[in-house]
């Protein structure tokens, strides 16, 4: 980011100074440092990885945005890329390593897997789209999306990233800074422990 | 072209009159064995003809049959046609069928695969457990009568898309909208969890071991996977350890389990093509060849001279990506993180340059179709092709070696380590680098040529270490061959028609079985598929090369640290789109 755009518009500062002084608010300072770090947890699930991972070579070159660095550990990550086909035998583990995050954190589904089942959707073993557990904040289309489209998924990012402001985000708020969501278990199908009153009624009212 | 694959060179029912009937019906071949005499044929099989490459078991469900049928390929690894016989039993629970892991190991994980996704159980295997669905699945999914949550129709095109195109959302028709199915009156708060992971951890060998002072060392179980970065995705393995030691090792899959084979069974002939594409993700041209082969095999149509010459320089290309983009990996798994991965992805883009001209798509090429490709090679994409080939890869591959193949870090890293001997790793039904780098040269382009491959002159790249120096080796000069392959390939490429005929959706394939293989870059890659002459095919299996070789994985690991087992693994050079289908 040039200085001129960290400068907050109305401030008018003397020329010769430009190069030294910027008035910006804290928000806007504390956003720009988020945004220029975020790291990925090193993290492929299917096709789309390689894709992920071309991104961050040299002909797209994701270090630009301060994002090259990919952490094998969900302690050290702020994003959680969701790149693959989120399977029922995996998901458990993806809701585990994303409540390991520690906050702020954030998920991009990657490709029509994660969105939504993608190609594979009517698949036993599928669970059609990330968000049926985790809150994403970027879908990425395409399967896979090139390396392109995943840059201008993180650049959406950054803009989402740029809007929050200290005020009112989760992780300085009273309570628990961040939301746990139940691990699903791996019965005769995925139980997903938010739904099991659901899935009780569903399940006797089928013998009918 | 051979359209059928000869099995009737061997007359097994000759030798076995009262157990061995030839396979009459109609678009088959090879033997249907009885049930009882499996292992004694079996051995014969292995013992007398010389068979000693299982390359694929199978089951396929007859429901209208009421029989369930496992579909046994053994070739040979001098090369030469393979021999296919099969075993029918009453389609009644308990379905049993003694199990061949005795005579060839390579069994192990494929006949866990059918107990999982068809229920028929093999008695004499040590290990049978679920392996791409967990343990508490209900029902065996590959089963004809057994659908799936989002069960619509039996074959596709859906009455709901297709002519009309009114899409019904598939959550709207579940109950539980969602992709979710329990049994009836299933109710989760009085379920009790059985633990999946139980049977895995009591089929790890155990230790203890007594030092003089009476001091008992505990054993140690490593989880590594499904998250972890050298596990090249979503691989398991679960690893009891002496200290540094390797006591014992079990792979643990189907975290990708995509359901590739019952979608496929769903879909039209057509339909299947770009699925392919995502097994085995970075070699989609490889994927699309063996599916058109074997599906062509049953039509019994001709590929046109100029496509035959586009297959070969596309999977000569493929191969030399994937072996590149292997060496980065595999160097990433030893330490050198990144930078020679980045010099691997740099010679990759060209090459997918070349593939999104002529296909579209960067890595879901999708080019392939039944007698040819879809498309001509653009002009630009054949002169970017022969600047490659020329130009810029001899010197790149060259620039790799330079770096590395000295590299006293490397060498002190992967000589002597992962031994697999040549008798073992063809027990074990390895193929690909990993049975060349034991010394055996088998090659499919060679052993029983598809294509056009009698054509070029290449040579079948073998090493004799067996270690993980061999495997570095192997594909470093595989990657040499290809180029002599490509350079053959488009100084002699003919002009003429892409498809026979013009090109139809709904392609008509008499019934039958055929199958159609390919030497993958990771070894044999084969689809196995039957037709009953209807759209959509009934049985479609994939003969994964990962997912085989895999079998061999605790051998080569025990006795080994654990540092070099992310190297051992990383050798194989699985891909888990493939592994777990
Ligand atoms: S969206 Fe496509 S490329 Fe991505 S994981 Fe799914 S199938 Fe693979």
């Amino acid at each position: 980011m040039s200085e001129n755009d960290f400068t907050l518009p109305g401030y008018d500062i003397p020329e010769e100074m430009k190069n030294t002084i910027n008035i910006t608010s804290l928000d806007r300072l504390y956003n720009w440092g988020r945004r220029s770090s975020v790291w990925p947890l090193m993290f492929g699930l299917a096709c789309c990885a390689i894709e992920m991972i071309a991104a961050s070579t040299a002909r797209y070159d994701l270090a630009r945005f301060g994002m090259e660095i990919m952490r094998p550990s969900p302690r050290q990550s702020d994003l959680m890329l969701v790149a693959g086909t989120v399977t029922k035998k995996m998901v458990p583990m993806i809701v585990r390593l994303y409540n390991q995050m520690p906050e702020p954190k954030y998920v991009i589904a990657m490709g029509a897997c994660a969105s939504g089942g993608g190609p594979f959707k009517e698949g036993y073993n599928v669970v059609a789209g990330i968000d049926k557990f985790l809150p994403v904040d970027v879908y990425v289309p395409g399967c896979p999306p090139t390396p392109q489209a995943l840059l201008y998924g993180l650049i959406k990012l950054q803009e989402k990233i740029d809007k929050q402001s200290l005020k009112h985000v989760r992780w300085y708020r009273k309570g628990p800074d961040s939301v746990e969501i139940p691990v699903p278990l791996l019965g005769p199908d995925l139980i997903d422990l938010r739904r099991t009153e659901e899935i009780k009624k569903i399940a006797a009212r089928k013998v009918e | 072209m051979a359209t059928t694959v000869s099995t009737k060179s061997v007359d097994l029912s000759t030798i076995f009159p009262d157990a061995v009937i030839a396979d009459e019906r109609k678009g088959y071949t090879g033997w249907l064995v009885e049930k009882d005499n499996l292992i004694e044929i079996a051995t014969y099989v292995r013992e007398e003809l010389d068979y000693d490459l299982l390359s694929s078991v199978t089951g396929v469900d007859y429901l209208p049959e009421e029989k369930m049928e496992v579909v046994y390929q053994v070739y040979k690894t001098t090369g030469g046609p393979g021999l296919f016989f099969k075993v029918q039993i009453p389609r009644e629970d308990p379905m049993e069928i003694p199990s061949v892991i005795n005579i060839w190991p390579g069994a192990d994980l494929q006949e866990r695969e059918i107990w999982d996704l068809y229920g028929i159980k093999f008695p004499g295997h040590p290990d049978l457990r679920r392996i791409l669905t967990w343990e508490g699945f209900e029902g065996h999914p590959m089963r004809k009568d057994w659908q799936e949550p989002f069960y619509e129709e039996e074959t596709k095109p859906f009455k709901s898309r297709w002519p009309k195109g009114e899409h019904i959302h598939a959550e709207e028709i579940n109950p539980y909208h969602d992709n979710l199915k329990f049994p009836p009156k299933f109710n989760p708060e009085n379920w009790t969890p059985t633990d999946p992971e139980e049977a895995l951890y009591t089929s790890l060998k155990k230790f203890t071991t007594k030092n003089e002072d009476g001091l008992e060392a505990e054993q140690i179980i490593v989880n590594m996977g499904p998250q972890h970065p050298s596990t090249h995705g979503v691989f398991r393995a679960v690893v009891v350890l002496d200290g540094e030691k390797v006591v014992s090792l079990k792979p643990v899959m189907g975290y990708l389990h995509r359901n590739h084979e019952k979608i496929g069974e769903r879909n039209t002939y057509l339909h299947n093509m770009p699925y392919t594409d995502r097994l085995d993700y970075f070699n989609s041209m490889a994927n699309n060849w063996a599916y058109a082969l074997a599906v062509e095999k049953l039509m019994g149509i001709e590929v046109t001279e100029r496509s035959e010459y586009i297959r070969v320089i596309m999977s000569e290309l493929t191969r030399i990506q994937n072996h590149l983009v292997w060496v980065g990996i595999f160097l990433n798994d030893l330490g050198a993180v990144v930078t020679p991965l980045l010099y691997a992805f740099e010679e990759r883009e060209l090459i997918l340059d070349i593939f999104e001209e002529v296909s579209g798509a960067r890595m879901m090429c999708n080019y392939y179709r039944f007698g040819g490709v879809v498309r001509d090679m653009p002009v630009r994409a054949f002169e970017k092709l022969k600047q490659l080939v020329y130009d810029r890869l001899p010197g790149k591959i060259e620039e790799f070696e330079r770096l590395l193949s000295e590299n006293e870090i490397l060498l002190s890293r992967v000589k002597g380590i992962g031994y697999l001997s040549a008798k073992d790793a063809i027990a074990t039904s390895m193929t690909g680098p990993m049975l060349r780098a034991s010394g055996v040269p088998y090659d499919i382009r060679r052993a029983e040529p598809y294509g056009i491959y009698d054509r070029f002159d290449f040579d079948v790249v073998t090493r004799p270490e067996c270690d993980l120096y061999a495997r570095y080796h192997v594909r470093i000069e595989e990657m040499h061959q290809s180029l002599r392959i490509l350079e053959q390939a488009v100084s002699t490429i003919p002009e003429g028609p892409i498809l026979p005929k013009k090109p139809v959706y709904q392609v008509r394939v008499p019934a039958g079985e055929a199958y159609g293989r390919i030497e993958s870059p990771k070894g044999e890659l084969g689809f196995y598929v039957i037709s009953n002459g209807k759209p959509n095919p009934w049985r479609y299996h994939v003969r994964a090369p990962s997912f085989i070789n895999i079998t061999a994985l605790e051998k080569m690991c025990v006795g080994e640290k654990i540092a070099d087992f992310v190297a051992i693994l990383g050798a194989i050079d699985i891909v888990l789109g493939e592994l777990d289908r």
